[in-house]
C-alpha cells in the first residue's frame, strides 16, 4: 500500500507561503494545574515543528489551545499577526489529525474527506475531485467508498490526514498520530507525512512522545517540560549539543558517568572530553555521553560484556567496568561481543554535556 | 484504541437453541392475539366461527359508538409524537451537553432519568395532579398536554436505549475533528452525532410510541381520553368490538414502528464498531 511515496503524487494544494504562528506567554491551568505555563514558541512559514515531551509536559494542552479546543487562560496566540484567542475551532481554518481513530464512521473515506469542503459549502463536483485528489495524496484513491471499519489503523490514519488536508488550512495539526499504530506502518506514515509536509510547505506542529518520529518528521524539535519548552532547536543540534541533561536523556539515549570538570573539560575514567557548555564550573559532575560515542579499542577502559542486542541495522552492547559501573553502545553489527568477554573500550571524543553532582538525580533515564 | 473486544460471539447459542427460544417467544406472544381474534370471530352462544363483527364494523365506517375510537387514536398518536419530540429536542440535546461538556453531571443525570422507573403511574399521578392544574390554566387542558407526563414515564427507557449507544461512540473525538473541519454546533450535532447515534435514537423514540399507545393509567386518572381509555368505554357496550378495535390497534402501532424504523434507517449497512481481531481466536 505504499509504493507511490518516490512516484510524488501531485499535491492538491498548490504550494503556498505557510503561514506564521506565534504563541506568547500562554498559560492553560486545568483545576489548579499548569499545563501551559508562560509558553513561548513560533512557527515559522512551512516549517515542521515537533512539540516532544514526557506525559504531562503540556504538548498537547499546547496543540489543543492553538485548535481552539482548549480557552487559554493568558498570554496571545497570533496567526500571521491575527489574534486567534478568541476565534471558535470552526473559525480556525486548522487541519487536525487526532491521536484515536477519528473518521465520521457513518460516512466512507471519499465522504470523510469531503467533510471540511462540504461545511465550506463547496459544489459536490468539486467536492468529489478534491477528496479524490487529497486521497491520492495519501495513496488510497482506491479506497474512497470504504467505511471506516473496512480498513486498517494505518489507512484511518492517512484518511483522517486527507481529510485535514484537503480544505488547504493554513496549519497542519498532528496530535500523536501515530502513537496507534504498530511499528512498521509508524515509520512508513510518519516519512510519509513529512513528505506530503514538505511538498505542501504547510506550517505543521507535530505533538508526540516519540523522540525517533520528532527528530525524523521534524524541522526543529521543542522539548517540553512542566509546561515550558526546555529547548528548541534542530534534531542534530538537540541531539549532539543537548543544553540541559534532561534534553540530553530525552533525546536519544546517553550513559551517565560521574567525572570531573577542570579548566573547561570533564574528565571521565582518566580521559579529557569537550564540552558543549565550555563555562560550566569546576567540579564533580555527571556526565552525559552518547552510546556512540563510546568505541571498542584495542587498549583502553577494561570492561566485561554483560549482553548484546540486535537493532537490526545496528548493535547495542552492554558492559560492565571494574568498579561496577554499566555502560552502554553502540556499534556496527559486524562487531558481535559474546556474554561474558573482556573487551576495551575508548570515549570518541565529541563533546558531552554534564550536569553538577549536588543537583543530580533531576531527569530518569528514558529510551 | 483498545485492543479488547466484547467477544459474546465465542458462546453464541446454536441455531436449533436460537429457533427454539424464538419458537417460545413466539407462541407466548401469539397466544392471545390468536385469542383475541378467535373471540371476535364467535358466531355465537351456539358455537361455529364468522366475519359478522368485522364487516359490521367497517361498514358502518366506524360511525356511531365506534367514533370515540378513532379520534381516540388521533390523540395518542400526537402524542407519540409529542413524547417523542420531547426525546428529541430535549433528552438527547441535554445527553449530549453532558457527555462532552459537563461529564460529571452524568450520574446526577442518569439518576434523574433512572427515577421514573421506580414510581408506579399511579403514585406518579398524584404528583402530577396539581401540576396538570397549573398547566391546564397556562396551556388549556388539551389532551397533548399528556405528552409532558409521558415524556417523563419513558425518560428510563429513552435514556437507556441512548445511552448504550453514546457510550460506543468516541463522541468527544468525533466532535472535535468536526469542529477543526469548520463544523459549527449544529452541524455537528446533524451532521455527525445524530447519524452515528441512530441507532439509540431510533430505539429511544420506538420505545416512546410502544409505551404512549399502551398508556391507560395516567390518561385515565387525569380525565383524557387517549387510545386505551377510549378502548375501556367501547368495551363496556361490546366486548367483542372493543376486541376487534385492539387488534386493528395494535396491527397500526405495528405499522407505526415499522415506518418509523424504514424512516430513521435511510441507508443500512453493516456499521459495526470495528473489531481488531485478527487471526484465529
Amino acid at each position: 500500500m505504499n509504493s507511490q511515496q518516490l512516484t510524488a503524487q501531485q499535491p492538491t494544494a498548490p504550494t503556498r507561503p505557510g503561514t506564521v504562528v506565534e504563541f506568547t506567554g500562554v498559560v492553560k491551568e486545568f483545576s489548579g494545574m499548569r499545563a501551559l505555563d508562560g509558553f513561548n514558541l513560533t512557527l515559522h512559514a512551512g516549517e515542521c515543528v515537533a512539540l516532544l515531551g514526557p506525559s504531562g509536559s503540556g504538548k498537547t494542552t499546547a496543540l489543543r489551545v492553538l485548535a481552539g479546543l482548549e480557552s487559554t487562560d493568558a498570554g496571545s496566540i497570533t496567526i500571521d499577526g491575527i489574534d486567534v484567542s478568541a476565534l471558535s475551532t470552526s473559525k480556525r481554518d486548522m487541519g487536525m489529525v487526532f491521536q484515536s481513530y477519528s473518521l465520521f464512521p457513518h460516512l466512507s473515506a471519499g465522504e470523510n474527506v469531503e467533510f471540511g469542503l462540504r461545511m465550506r459549502k463547496i459544489k459536490p463536483a468539486e467536492r468529489r475531485r478534491r477528496a479524490a485528489a487529497s486521497l491520492a495524496m495519501v495513496g488510497l484513491d482506491d479506497h474512497f467508498d470504504r467505511f471506516a471499519h473496512q480498513l486498517s489503523g494505518g489507512q484511518q490514519q492517512r484518511v483522517a490526514l486527507a481529510r485535514a488536508l484537503v480544505t488547504e488550512p493554513r496549519v497542519l495539526l498532528l496530535d500523536e498520530p501515530l502513537s496507534a499504530l504498530d511499528a512498521k506502518v509508524r515509520v512508513q506514515l510518519r516519512d510519509e507525512i513529512r513528505r506530503i509536509q514538505t511538498e505542501l510547505g504547510i506550517t505543521t506542529l507535530f505533538v508526540t512522545h516519540d523522540q525517533d518520529e520528532a527528530l525524523a518528521v521534524a524541522d526543529r524539535v521543542a522539548v517540553m517540560r512542566a509546561g515550558n519548552i526546555e529547548q528548541v532547536g534542530t534534531p542534530e543540534e538537540l541531539y549532539s549539543r543537548p543544553a540541559t541533561p534532561f534534553i540530553a536523556d530525552f533525546v536519544g539515549l546517553s550513559n551517565r558517568i560521574d567525572g570531573l570538570v577542570r579548566s573547561a573539560r570533564a574528565e571521565v575514567y582518566g580521559t579529557s572530553l569537550p564540552l558543549i557548555d565550555p563555562a560550566t564550573p569546576d567540579g564533580p559532575v555527571t556526565v552525559s555521553i552518547r552510546p556512540e560515542d563510546i568505541e571498542f579499542a584495542a587498549e583502553g577502559l577494561a570492561a566485561t560484556v554483560v549482553t548484546s542486542s540486535f537493532l537490526g541495522s545496528l548493535r547495542r552492547t552492554t558492559l560492565r567496568l571494574a568498579d561496577g559501573t554499566i555502560l552502554f553502545l553502540q556499534h556496527g553489527v559486524r562487531v558481535h561481543p559474546k556474554a561474558g568477554e573482556n573487551v576495551f573500550v575508548n570515549f570518541t571524543g565529541a563533546p558531552v554535556s554534564t550536569e553538577r553532582v549536588e543537583t543530580a538525580s533531576v531527569a530518569q533515564q528514558q529510551s | 484504541m483498545t485492543g479488547l473486544t466484547t467477544n459474546g460471539v465465542a458462546h453464541a447459542p446454536s441455531r436449533t437453541v436460537r429457533t427454539i427460544i424464538l419458537g417460545v417467544v413466539g407462541v407466548i406472544f401469539a397466544v392471545p392475539i390468536v385469542a383475541m381474534i378467535e373471540f371476535t370471530l364467535r358466531a355465537g352462544l351456539v358455537g361455529g366461527y364468522n366475519v359478522d363483527r368485522w364487516v359490521a364494523l367497517f361498514q358502518s365506517g366506524f360511525t356511531g359508538v365506534y367514533r370515540p375510537v378513532l379520534v381516540a387514536l388521533g390523540n395518542s398518536v400526537a402524542l407519540a409524537i409529542g413524547t417523542v419530540l420531547i426525546v428529541l429536542l430535549l433528552l438527547i440535546p441535554t445527553m449530549l451537553l453532558v457527555h462532552i461538556r459537563f461529564p460529571r453531571l452524568r450520574r446526577v443525570l442518569e439518576f434523574i432519568c433512572i427515577l421514573p422507573i421506580t414510581i408506579p403511574a399511579i403514585v406518579l399521578v398524584v404528583g402530577l395532579a396539581p401540576v396538570y392544574a397549573i398547566v391546564a390554566r397556562m396551556l388549556g387542558s388539551g389532551v397533548w398536554t399528556l405528552a409532558f407526563a409521558y415524556g417523563i414515564t419513558v425518560l428510563p427507557f429513552a435514556y437507556r436505549a441512548i445511552q448504550s449507544n453514546l457510550d460506543g461512540v468516541d463522541v468527544k473525538t468525533l466532535t472535535e475533528a468536526a469542529r477543526t473541519l469548520g463544523a459549527g454546533w449544529g452541524s455537528v450535532l446533524l451532521r455527525v452525532l445524530v447519524p452515528n447515534l441512530r441507532r439509540g435514537i431510533l430505539a429511544g423514540a420506538f420505545i416512546a410510541v410502544a409505551v404512549v399507545l399502551g398508556e391507560f393509567t395516567i390518561a385515565s386518572l387525569l380525565n383524557r381520553v387517549n387510545l386505551q381509555t377510549a378502548l375501556v368505554v367501547v368495551s363496556k357496550v361490546d366486548p367483542y368490538t372493543a376486541v376487534i378495535l385492539s387488534l386493528l390497534a395494535l396491527a397500526f402501532a405495528f405499522l407505526l414502528l415499522l415506518v418509523i424504523g424504514r424512516l430513521g434507517a435511510p441507508r443500512t449497512r453493516t456499521s459495526r464498531r470495528r473489531t481488531t481481531v485478527k487471526g484465529p481466536a
